[in-house]
């Protein structure tokens, strides 16, 4: 049976890996028939109408979903396979009550016109009382009308869909994690809406374990929660997961939603120096043991409002003194180790090298990354032969871009080992500097000339 | 911080990653915090083939719970285990250490546990 996705049209390139990823969620055969970025109709085929509930009642990018009555480039045509398609089924819905509606998108219509249009579905025989609160079932005639309409006066859309509405997604969700009113922020918070489609993406799922190596405040590690995942997290930055110590902390905003149970642990650590547990890639073989995660999000930092550092000391011949000073006070609780800059490319290559040895097969890496919207200037989304690209999903802002990247973790078996031997880390020396070892960051502040 | 974690996480120190003694590290002065929760086993079957059981076992004993058993369960076993449900749920999901240190047994570092929250940043001469 068809089934029309009603999207927002928005976030338009987060869509469909969404949905593609909730199917996955959920154990759902999906098979998307139509769709286009420019049009928030998408047509897709599913086993049963239970599946077609279940395959959204998380989606946050999705207003609601409907069974396909008929389709078709003008009115007549639309008639024409409602009669051909439903007819077996109108008997069904004689003496509920209803309600018909009309959904333009990119149009509008007077309300004459509304009333001659649905009156046209006469012939459908439902002879229930109208409802228009509340009904038993609601069908809803979608137009998809051409960009403009309305000021260049067009008469009638491009196609048409008739549907009977079945259920809603969760576009209510984000209200309830809404930065505005959340305990403790701090300037680099994810809003809820992309946290939460980001948390789809990854597959967080009851029972799953989803680590954020960039957590801050804790807007993913809050997001996968929300959808029953046990979340981990950890920051360069100690004061971030912190906050004031009382109430305005990572923990603190768990409590606000309620989601305290869902948070499994945070520790201050550095990504290059980790502790977490792992092993050398392909030494056991055996899916899991040894691998920790279902899911690794983040949203590293750029390197523009956010410093990028890691563990160290950035000259150590301009400033002999920092590691015998270390040496002598570093078991102080009050130490603060030294840290210097590191290189964003390094930084993108650590990601993935640390998530081909901690994700179990199939888990997905989701992680946020800049570049410029110049072609000569972007960058290239970065590869690992443990890793397969899943979705790149990109939010534009008006010079520069970020990119949702998502892969999954191949099994050790199905990995290319040439490809593995032929792999160069992206370390090689590049500068000491920010400026030097981010091509983001230096041509951010450089307004993206070339 | 749930003591699952602890089953996480080894010495930072690069140097130590190669000895079986950086793990799993050794609480000490560990303060306990016992939150009361739902248990979910599908949670704990999914953990359970994660969990480095000899390392469990040390912690367990360490933070003063029953000894577990030697062998880990299969899942199976675990998913019709009400007991082995409820103790894997008491010790992993439910207890959390809040204050106190995690040392590693090879070099000897102590990384401190404030508020729940441990600090893994190394000085200088150990990164």
């Amino acid at each position: 049976m068809e089934y029309l996705i009603r999207f927002s049209q928005s976030h338009e390139t987060f869509r469909l890996p969404e949905i593609q990823a909730l199917a996955v969620v959920e154990g759902i055969e999906l098979k998307v028939v139509s769709y286009s970025v420019e049009s928030p109709f998408c047509v897709v085929r599913l086993p049963s109408e239970d599946t077609a509930r279940r395959l959204i009642r998380r989606s946050i990018l999705v207003q609601s979903i409907h069974e396909v009555w008929g389709s078709g480039t003008t009115l007549d045509a639309l008639h024409a396979t409602v009669v051909e398609q439903t007819a077996h089924l109108w008997e069904r819905y004689m003496t509920c009550s209803f309600k018909f509606t009309i959904d333009s998108y990119q149009g509008s219509r007077s309300n004459e016109d509304k009333v001659r249009i649905i009156n046209s579905f006469a012939y459908l025989g439902f002879a229930g009382p109208i409802k228009m609160r509340n009904p038993d079932e609601e069908f809803t005639l979608f137009e998809d009308w051409p960009f403009n309409s309305t000021p260049l006066g067009l008469a009638d859309p491009k196609s048409y869909y008739l549907g009977r509405y079945l259920a809603t997604g969760a576009r209510d969700l984000p209200q309830k994690l809404d930065l505005k009113k959340r305990r403790y922020i701090s300037t680099t918070s994810m809003d809820a809406e992309l946290a939460l489609v980001t948390a789809n993406i990854a597959l967080a799922a009851p029972g799953k374990l989803m680590y954020d190596p960039f957590v801050g405040t804790g807007s993913f590690p809050i997001a996968c929660a929300q959808f029953g995942a046990l979340a981990f997290g950890s920051d360069i930055d100690g004061r971030s997961i912190r906050g004031d110590e009382k109430k305005k902390t990572l923990r603190g905003n768990f409590e606000q939603y309620g989601l305290l149970s869902e948070l499994g642990g945070v520790f201050t650590a550095d990504l290059t120096n980790s502790p977490i547990r792992k092993m050398p890639l392909g030494t056991r073989g055996d899916g899991v043991r040894g691998r920790l995660f279902d899911g690794i999000i983040c949203d590293p930092p750029y390197g523009v409002r956010e410093g990028l550092r890691v563990l160290g000391v950035r000259d150590p011949e301009k400033s002999p003194w920092v590691i015998p000073k270390g040496i002598e006070m570093y078991k102080q609780p009050d130490f603060i180790p030294p840290k210097k800059p590191y290189g964003f490319l390094a930084m993108l290559d650590d990601i993935l090298q640390f998530s081909a040895q901690t994700l179990v097969d199939n888990g997905r890496l989701s992680f946020w990354m800049p570049t410029a919207n110049d072609e000569d200037q972007e960058i290239e989304v970065p590869t690992h032969p443990y890793l397969e690209v899943v979705a790149v999903c990109t939010q534009v802002f008006s010079k520069w871009s970020r990119r949702l990247i998502t892969y999954r973790r191949i099994p050790d078996a199905e990995v290319d080992q040439e490809a593995m031997k032929a792999r160069v880390e992206n370390t090689t020396f590049l500068g000491r500097t920010a400026d030097e070892l981010n091509p983001f960051r230096r041509a951010y502040f450089t307004g993206f000339e070339a | 911080m749930k003591v699952l974690t602890l089953n996480f996480l080894t010495c930072a120190v690069k140097t130590c990653k190669a000895s079986s003694d950086s793990f799993p590290l050794h609480p000490k002065d560990a303060e306990l915090v016992h939150d009361d929760l739902e248990i979910n086993p599908q949670l704990l079957v999914n953990v359970l083939p994660r969990l480095d059981w000899t390392a469990l076992r040390t912690t367990s004993t360490e933070l003063g719970f029953p000894e577990l058993p030697e062998q880990p369960p299969s899942a199976e076993t675990l998913e019709a285990d009400e007991a082995m449900l409820k103790e894997l749920h008491n010790l992993l999901v439910e207890t959390q250490m809040m204050e106190g240190k995690l040392v590693c047994g090879h070099c000897g570092h102590e990384y401190a546990v404030r508020e729940g929250i441990a600090n893994f940043l190394l000085p200088s001469h150990l990164v």
